[in-house]
């Protein structure tokens, strides 16, 4: 476009060196192939850094692999960093918020608590509680419960209904589980899944 | 003689200023003749006399004054005025913390009960000024401790503020009542208790957008026990954890409490009980607008709305932090009369606001995220025929991301809010169209901030720079005091600034302009112009110098990455003994070759400040 020429973009260009320097590095920058994202400038260690976002890019831009994206500039667009960092910690939190839940067994004298997303099944998480109130859990069968154990894993689901652990799939469990409640034996014959 | 240049120079917003010229005070004719008309009767009783009453008189009349602007011009009338104006000053208004000392201040202005102080310049928010750049308060607080016992009331903004002061200031105010933090920062949870404990007739203590360090200090617990004087109390920045139940109990004491915003820390269950026990609240912050994470917790819920409902007398609402919008509903008892409603923290979609913004007839002041997409602009544009003040934010911050909101919406905007005076506007794409339709629809406007966030970007229909749109602002808005501009801008922007921005105090560039001649238009065409904030544009030495005749006139000039050397801006310091000209590099580089990285200049009466760090240099 013929505008460009006057406008003298290059003077407005990101560039990693003062306006109107020429860096080896800054040109490499300015290439649409080696440009990389700057680490989250909101991130609070690194927020108050001038430049040190800029410098770091450019150091690491060989490294680059990724898809090319525009190099993000300190300060733009201008939204103060508390207003970027509650938007973005929201997003984060989402992703990592645990499911904490508490587990009694019958005879311990106090309580624990899990974060049930950190495991992926069933087996997992009763090797977990199996470690944590040092006892066996005997075998699953969908028919007869768990066999072979005086404990039997319990919860208590949304509805307030006690149930058996294992008897729906894991997704569904986590959750609808809002405590867990190991079971002494002789109190949990007859306790099946509720059809 | 300089004295008063300090007040005239910190003044800003509205009237015409007269420029600081060397005031010498004419002695004061009224005075004599009094004192010559003679009569029987002692000399020296017939020259006192008329004069105390004189002075009486004043001073009874002065107190009626309250705006700045008027007192700055009463106050150069005559040494007699300037006297009494001093004495009479209530509230000492000073925008620039470095442009009179504290000693200076206290030393005219000897009754003073309200201070408000600004700091650091607003390009500081955005990481653009390296930490510890000074604007310290300490120096201020330990001065009026001394010269202002009766002080009632501070406010702050971008000010360096530790616990240590926040003790002072608690301690050497018997009758504090006001405490208002913007943009603060340099104190945590440990500065609060130490303040609301001492502070015993504290009436407001709102905490705006600062930042405060968790040291894991119940400061709420701290509040003394037996009725609380609270009419505010603003906290939804502070970032830790509160006592809820020390909260509640505080409320339950505060009959006077008017104004309460809550951080995210309170769930809505918590809010629930807050409101039932303060439905005489005029201004609520709602907190996280979620419910606690207790899992499991399906316990009754409470009737919200019915707790909104009984707050009558509700008419700005914030908050949702970490809003769940099934929960939305519980405000439709309130919508009818509120003026203000804050949504920027609420990721909610166009479908989930027009239940609401369809009840808000009386809207007034609108701040949301630019989720609500067109549409929702669209559906604000329908129902707020009142709006006076928009301000629309970006979910995702980023230049290459998505736009929700676009031309589409600022034209809605403008077509049903005509009334409309301030807007602050983020978006991805604009076409001069539309900014050349709300120049014409809505003449009323004050402010106008429109920010593409993409650099450089012109017109996304025609390709072209913005010029025209933001060329049709200055034009057609008359009132227009404050501008923001982005996009693709050549001079020719500028050129149409310089020429109609006359009223123009505030202006924001950046990545901006094509030469010098961009700079020289507005700083020889904007006889208003007082602060000025300019960053990675092609402006230098020469567009420095052409505003030499000007810089006295202003609060602050900012230039970051631009094309300054250091010989440019030490020529400026020369010639301009009254201005203090910093140059900022960033904390961790070193100096290359002559170009500034930042430029910060503005007048004072102090010369260069002692508290420099070591990556300012003054020249």
């Amino acid at each position: 476009m013929a505008f460009e020429q006057d406008l003298n973009l290059e003077a407005t260009e990101l560039r990693l060196g003062l306006p109107g320097t020429s860096d080896q590095s800054a040109e490499k920058l300015a290439s649409p192939s080696n440009k990389r994202a700057l680490p989250d400038v909101n991130e609070e260690s690194m927020s108050r850094d001038h430049n040190s976002n800029v410098a770091a890019a450019a150091k690491n831009c060989d490294q680059e692999t990724a898809p090319p994206t525009k190099a993000q500039v300190v300060g733009w667009p201008p939204i103060r960093s508390y207003r970027k960092n509650c938007l973005q910690s929201k997003k984060t939190e989402a992703e990592t918020a645990g499911i904490y839940v508490k587990v009694s067994m019958d005879g311990a004298p106090y309580l624990r608590k899990i974060d049930l997303k950190v495991y992926k099944r069933y087996p997992e998480l009763l090797k977990a509680l199996e470690d944590m109130f040092k006892f066996k859990v005997g075998e699953y069968s969908e028919r007869e419960g768990y066999n072979g154990s005086e404990f039997v894993p319990t919860y208590e689901d949304k509805d307030g209904d006690w149930m058996l652990v294992g008897d729906v799939p894991w997704e569904m469990f986590i959750n609808s589980c809002k405590r867990l409640r190991i079971m002494k034996g002789s109190e949990a014959r007859g306790l099946g899944c509720v059809v | 003689m300089r004295h008063n240049e300090a007040e005239q120079m910190s003044e800003d917003d509205g009237r015409q200023q007269s420029p600081p010229s060397d005031l010498e005070f004419t002695s004061n004719k009224a005075r004599n003749c009094i004192a010559t008309g003679s009569g029987s009767g002692h000399p020296e009783l017939q020259s006192q006399y008329p004069d105390q009453v004189l002075e009486n008189v004043l001073e009874n009349v002065l107190h009626f004054l309250i705006s700045r602007q008027d007192r700055n011009a009463a106050s150069l009338v005559c040494k007699a005025w300037y006297r009494v104006e001093a004495l009479t000053r209530s509230e000492l208004f000073i925008g620039n913390c470095y442009s009179v000392a504290p000693g200076r201040a206290t030393a005219r202005f000897t009754r003073v009960r309200a201070l408000h102080l600004k700091g650091k310049p607003r390009f500081a928010d955005f990481n653009l000024m390296p930490l510890n750049w000074g604007a310290h308060f300490n120096p201020w607080v330990l001065a009026m401790a001394k010269a202002y016992p009766w002080l009632e009331k501070v406010y702050l903004k971008r000010m360096f503020v530790t616990d240590y002061d926040l003790g002072t200031l608690a301690e050497s105010f018997s009758g504090f009542k006001e405490l208002v933090l913007v943009c603060c920062d340099g104190f945590g949870t440990s500065g609060l208790s130490i303040f609301v404990t001492k502070c015993r007739q504290l009436r407001v203590l709102d905490l705006i957008e600062s930042e405060v360090t968790d040291d894991e200090t119940d400061w709420i617990s701290s509040f003394p026990d037996g009725e609380s004087h609270l009419e505010s109390l603003i906290f939804d920045c502070v970032e830790c954890p509160i006592n809820f139940d020390a909260l509640e109990r505080l409320v339950a004491r505060s009959p006077s409490l008017k104004k309460l915003r809550l951080n995210r820390y309170v769930s809505i269950g918590q809010l629930y009980r807050l409101l039932t026990r303060a439905p005489q609240l005029t201004h609520l912050g709602t907190g996280s607008f979620s419910p606690s994470e207790v899992a499991g917790q399906a316990d009754q819920e409470p009737d919200y709305a019915t707790a909104f409902a009984a707050c009558r007398s509700l008419v700005c609402l914030s908050g949702f932090r970490e809003i769940i919008p099934d929960y939305l509903h519980a405000i439709y008892p309130v919508c009818a009369n509120l003026t203000s409603l804050n949504f920027s923290y609420a990721n909610i979609t166009a479908e989930q606001l027009k239940p609401i913004i369809s009840n808000c007839p009386k809207l007034q002041v609108f701040w949301v995220l630019d989720s609500i997409c067109d549409e929702g602009l669209q559906a604000v544009a329908a129902t707020c025929k009142e709006l006076r003040e928009l301000r629309v934010f970006p979910v995702d911050a980023r230049e290459d991301s998505d736009g929700p909101v676009s031309e589409v919406g600022l034209q809605a905007i403008s077509e049903g809010c005509r009334k409309l005076q301030s807007i602050l506007y983020f978006c991805q794409r604009m076409t001069n169209a539309a900014v050349v339709a709300m120049s014409e629809n809505c003449p009323d406007l004050v402010v106008f901030r429109l920010c593409i966030m993409g650099r450089h970007r012109p017109d996304s229909v025609t390709g072209e720079p913005m010029d025209d749109g933001f060329g049709a602002i200055v034009m057609n808005c008359k009132k227009l005091t404050r501008l923001a501009v982005s996009g693709l801008l050549t001079d020719k922007a500028f050129d149409y600034i310089g020429k109609y921005g006359k009223l123009v105090r505030t202006l924001s560039v950046a990545f901006a302009g094509n030469s010098d001649m961009g700079l020289k238009y507005v700083l020889e065409g904007c006889p208003q112009l007082q602060k000025l904030e300019i960053r990675d544009s092609p402006f230098g030495d020469a567009a420095l110098r052409s505003g030499l005749h000007h810089y006295y006139n202003m609060r602050f000039l900012w230039m970051s990455s631009c094309k300054l050397t250091h010989q440019g801006c030490r020529e400026i310091a020369r010639a301009m003994p009254r201005l203090v000209v910093e140059v900022i590099r960033s904390a961790d580089e070193e100096e290359m070759d002559d170009l500034v990285q930042t430029l910060y200049m503005y007048r004072s009466l102090e010369g260069p400040r002692l508290d420099a760090p070591k990556f300012v240099t003054i020249l």
